[in-house]
């Protein structure tokens, strides 16, 4: 149950992009049309699927203070939590690459639609955000770092399709002053759907 | 001379013309979380700065050793190095605001300005012009950091820099902040009214 309450919770109250505003950059430039965003929404839900419990057992068994325990007590006071940062990255660099060789051998048409979205996901800020946020919120187990990575990731996927909609509507349908055409109006939009979702803060799981 | 004129257009393009935020639309994520205050807003312009600069003459010297093929792995590792410096001293001198830009500071390893810098300039450029280009981009992002912090903290709170600006009389004759301001949403606005009006004097940059 608890699980199930941090997988909603993380979809819409702690939406990745309209309650932090990660994975900003991506989320502005590839929601032209639904498609792509469907695709690039897909693949950052896969890495922070995958990534979320494996920075949490890194966290865990290493880099916490004390963490280096099972190793033997004269390990027990060793506190490596100022190189998580470095950790997490490099985790997510090597996914990325793991993922991206993976992808092409198995499934090469997956690969040619994701192509050039696939590197980008490694500085995509919303995958490194959910694990460092991972680590503020002291997760019980493994599954519940897994459970929120998914409820990050469809809740990036859900906001990124959905402005895409809205911005393919805009060009056919709307008369936008000039100089806010194309990126103004998206600032914007996100804003005024951010208003919106904040409907969401006060409800409790 | 002319290699002067070079860095200066390397060092002022971004302030304007180029900027990294507004018509690179780079380095969003950060820009919409710590502008709520003006103090940490310049914080973390400062860090930015500092990051970016450096970083971009490390990897303007490595440039020619570092394979291709792991070109992303270490310039990662490169800017998480700087930015785990940084973060110790903000925590040592500066601990408030580290507390308020939590998560952010980590933040600015993935922060797009970086990647994209060190991928379109610093990998092709002598280290002296990349420093510039470091600090420009950096001045850039800081500008527009500062401007929407101005905004917001004087509309939302009635105070620049945690100074009451708004007279007493004025709340007293039923004037109130504006509670919306402080929200993050508000950010997206205020900052798509900055390229609104950027774009109207620029208009080859419209769309």
């Amino acid at each position: 149950m608890e699980n199930l309450n941090i997988f909603i919770r993380s979809i819409f109250v702690d939406n990745m992009i309209f309650a932090y505003f990660l994975g900003m950059c991506s989320f502005l430039a590839v929601s032209k049309n639904v498609k792509t965003a469907l695709g690039l929404g897909a693949a950052v839900t896969f890495m922070l699927v995958i990534s979320l419990p494996i920075n949490y057992l890194l966290e865990t068994y290493v880099l916490r203070a004390g963490a280096l325990k099972w190793l033997g007590p004269e390990y027990a006071d060793v506190d490596l939590s100022f190189l998580s940062l470095i950790m997490f990255i490099a985790v997510i660099a090597s996914l990325t690459q793991l993922v991206e060789m993976a992808v092409e051998k198995f499934s090469p048409s997956l690969y040619s639609s994701l192509g050039i979205f696939l590197p980008l996901i490694a500085v995509n800020c919303a995958i490194l955000g959910g694990s460092l946020f991972m680590q503020q919120r002291d997760f019980p187990d493994v599954w519940t770092a897994c459970c929120a990575g998914a409820g990050w990731g469809l809740g990036w996927l859900l906001a990124i399709v959905a402005i895409a909609a809205i911005r393919e509507r805009l060009q056919e349908y709307s008369n936008i002053p000039k100089p806010l055409r194309g990126v103004g109006i998206t600032f914007i939009l996100t804003g005024l759907m951010g208003i919106a979702f904040m409907s969401f803060l006060g409800i409790k799981l | 001379m002319a290699s002067n004129n070079k860095n200066l257009v390397t060092l002022l393009n971004p302030l304007s013309k180029d900027n990294p935020v507004i018509v690179q639309i780079l380095g969003i994520c950060s820009c919409l979380a710590v502008t709520a205050k003006l103090e940490p807003a310049f914080v973390m312009g400062i860090s930015v700065i500092a990051v970016l600069a450096f970083s971009n003459v490390i990897i303007s010297l490595l440039r020619n050793t570092i394979p291709t093929n792991i070109r992303i792995i270490v310039q990662l590792v490169v800017v998480a190095g700087l930015v785990v410096i940084v973060n110790q001293l903000l925590m040592a001198y500066q601990y408030d605001v580290s507390k308020q830009l939590s998560v952010f500071i980590g933040l600015i390893v993935t922060n797009c300005i970086l990647m994209g810098r060190l991928e379109a300039f610093a990998m092709g450029n002598k280290p002296w012009p990349s420093f510039l280009d470091g600090i420009g981009n950096g001045l850039g992002y800081a500008l527009i950091l500062v401007i929407v912090a101005f905004v917001r903290e004087l509309l939302g709170s009635g105070t620049i820099w945690g100074f009451q600006v708004i007279p007493d009389s004025w709340y007293e004759h039923g004037y109130a902040n504006n509670g919306l301001m402080i929200l993050p949403p508000m950010a997206l606005v205020v900052v798509g009214c900055i390229i609104w009006i950027h774009r109207s004097y620029n208009k080859e940059l419209q769309e």
